[in-house]
């Protein structure tokens, strides 16, 4: 794990059963985004794969929620702001009890309640209507703003890409959140490095994030994504910071498109990932025996 | 050897940003949105405020300074003025975010339609500099607003004429449920409607005189004028009906078409383009209602508007009081 703050970061490692728990969640929830994939033949599955382990550790780790009472107003926030990662957001939903499994199946179907595009209006524990990029951590702001004026404990974790870092809303929500001294705030940043267009290095070169992030004031780490070690031991360290008022955390996660899946970690990286229809069950084998192999002591 | 002779310059017109078309020696009211929402907020503990670095030209100072702890500074960031306010609702809140009007409705349109809109949230925008209400140029002059905003589902649209409507519609816009934009008339507004049987109702329109010969439908500052006007042409012997339309969304095509359903000469009267504003508005419904019915648009011209004094430019496009008397005197031939 690579910790690039001003801060110093408390020494803490988190244990091994913690860490093989949330583990195992990340690879129930590549499972169910292989599934939902494999119904639509189709589907963001490449950035579900590279997410789920950030996804596992929100769900399985960080956030308090009533899994019966998606709108209990104790509950942490999550909000998606890259709709299009909604099939990793619906299997992290299924794996904390929100979304029955049962009905994944329906994703992007007519009349489902699991859209191509994740919306609130559509999904229980969906807070808000990602995919117009930019928006999510603007709305942040206000959550976290109206949460900590009435008294709530609550936080607020946005989850974007590094795409968003073109929009200039994601940096008028950075300057606003340091402004109000969002303690209370935390932006979950997937550098996958690709966007729509093609790789971000080549479409609009955001590098270097962690500094950017920084010269904003917010509390920064950046971390391998895809280590939930690494994740979990950053949110241990945001918590032994963090207070309703003070600077906002940001933690920048390297990811890979495809993560756990070798036929689509090195298939040519493309936003819209195509997968033939035999494809699939090779790509659900081939999920089963990395996990064996990389599982720690 | 040559003098020279000192000549007074004739006094220019200026154009102040925050110019004010109140008429020399009108009754006007301060700051009555400001007042109106610290009023609103003593009442119901939820109304929070914030701005996009123009709370002293929108009176949202009024409330900063009446509930700081309930009001939110943004910065120069209409994105997140509208992204925070939708925030702030999702958490129980009722904001009411001030910006002017040019900024809501073209920079910041995808937040509001997005995140406040389509979730159908409590969410008041109060924008200021409607119309031509500056003669700052097309930077600052929101001729088109309600043509931008009349398409987004669930967004209820009010365009007060004066002090008395502001008020009025402050507490109704914090009552009702889902996004309201409001077209702010700030700093001293006239106090026109209390001279009227008149309350403001969210979605009513409510005739204000009746008339034998001439209809106006007006909404916004264009219904003070409106009523200017009927005066005026009273003493060319022409009868004016003027009924008044603050609520452009939803419209209350039921009170309108009652009145455009005669044989009287109808008009409408706007602070706003031509295209898409009030004039469409009666005019869809018109149609849609089969009335086989001509209506005159006294409206701005669809193009870009000249920078300059504000009663220059109200003579210019047509929105002054003798304009409005001419343009009906020429249609009744």
């Amino acid at each position: 794990m690579t910790l690039s703050s001003t801060e110093a970061a408390p020494a803490a490692t988190p244990n091994a059963e913690r860490v093989d728990r949330i583990r195992a969640a990340a690879q129930r929830i590549r499972h169910h985004a292989l599934n939902m994939g494999e119904v639509q033949g189709q589907g963001y599955v490449g950035q579900a794969l590279g997410a789920a382990d950030m996804l596992a550790a929100v769900y399985g780790d960080q956030l308090t929620f009533r899994p019966g009472d998606p709108h209990w107003e104790g509950r942490d926030r999550f909000l998606l702001s890259t709709g299009h990662y909604a099939i990793g957001h619906y299997a992290a939903l299924a794996e904390a009890g929100i979304v029955p499994v049962s009905e994944l199946e329906t994703y992007g179907s007519d009349d489902s309640r699991l859209p191509m595009s994740g919306m609130s209006t559509y999904t229980p524990g969906m807070e808000i209507s990602g995919g117009s990029l930019g928006h999510g951590l603007t709305i942040a702001v206000g959550m976290a703003l109206g949460l900590r004026a009435q008294g709530s404990a609550s936080r607020v974790i946005n989850f974007l890409s590094d795409g968003e870092l073109d929009e200039g809303s994601t940096w008028e929500a950075a300057m606003g959140a340091h402004h109000h001294q969002l303690g209370n705030l935390t932006a979950l940043v997937d550098i996958n490095a690709l966007q729509a267009d093609g790789a971000t290095d080549t479409v609009l070169r955001t590098e270097p994030v962690t500094e950017k992030w920084e010269a904003f004031g917010w509390y920064t780490q950046r971390v391998d994504g895809n280590d939930v070690g690494a994740l979990l031991a950053a949110f241990d360290n945001i918590a032994a910071v963090a207070g309703p008022v003070g600077r906002p955390s940001v933690i920048l996660c390297d990811t890979k498109v495809g993560r756990g899946v070798p036929l689509l970690e090195t298939r040519e990286k493309a936003h819209f990932m195509r997968i033939e229809e035999h494809e699939w069950q090779i790509c659900r084998e081939q999920l089963t025996a990395g996990y064996g192999r990389t599982a720690s002591a | 050897m040559s003098t020279t002779v000192a000549t007074a310059k004739p006094k220019l017109k200026t154009s102040a940003m925050i110019a004010s078309f109140a008429d020399p020696g009108q009754k006007t009211t301060p700051a009555p949105f400001g007042h109106a929402l610290v009023k609103a907020a003593h009442d119901n503990g939820k109304i929070v405020g914030l701005t996009a670095d123009l709370g002293k030209y929108t009176d949202m100072h009024i409330f900063a300074k009446a509930f700081p702890e309930r009001f939110f500074q943004m910065g120069m960031a209409e994105q997140l003025l509208l992204g925070a306010a939708a925030g702030l609702a999702e958490t129980g809140l009722i904001p009411f975010a001030s910006t002017y009007s040019v900024f809501a409705a073209r920079r910041a349109y995808d937040f509001l339609c997005l995140d406040i809109a389509e979730p159908n949230l409590n969410v008041n925008i109060v924008g200021g500099l409607p119309g031509l209400t500056t003669g700052y140029g097309p930077s600052h002059q929101a001729t088109e607003d309600m043509a931008i905003f009349r398409g987004m589902p669930n967004l209820t649209i009010v365009d007060p004429c004066d002090s008395v409507d502001i008020e009025q519609a402050v507490p109704q816009l914090a009552a009702s449920e889902g996004p309201t934009y409001l077209r702010l008339l700030r700093g001293n507004v006239p106090t026109v409607l209390d001279e009227y049987d008149y309350t403001f109702e969210l979605g009513k329109a409510k005739v204000l005189r009746g008339g034998n010969d001439v209809v106006f439908v007006s909404s916004g500052l264009m219904t003070m004028r409106a009523l200017q006007a009927a005066d005026a042409l009273a003493k060319h012997n022409v009868d004016v009906a003027v009924v008044h339309t603050p609520t452009i969304k939803p419209f209350d095509a039921e009170t309108v078409l009652a009145e455009l359903n005669t044989d009287r000469l109808a008009v409408t009267l706007e602070n706003h383009t031509v295209v898409g504003g009030l004039f469409e508005t009666v005019a869809s419904a018109v149609v849609t209602a089969g009335l086989g019915k001509r209506v005159v648009p006294i409206a701005l011209p669809d193009r870009f508007l000249d920078a300059g004094a504000l009663p220059t430019l109200h003579e210019r496009y047509g929105l002054s009081v003798d304009k409005i008397v001419a343009k009906v005197l020429a249609e009744l031939g």
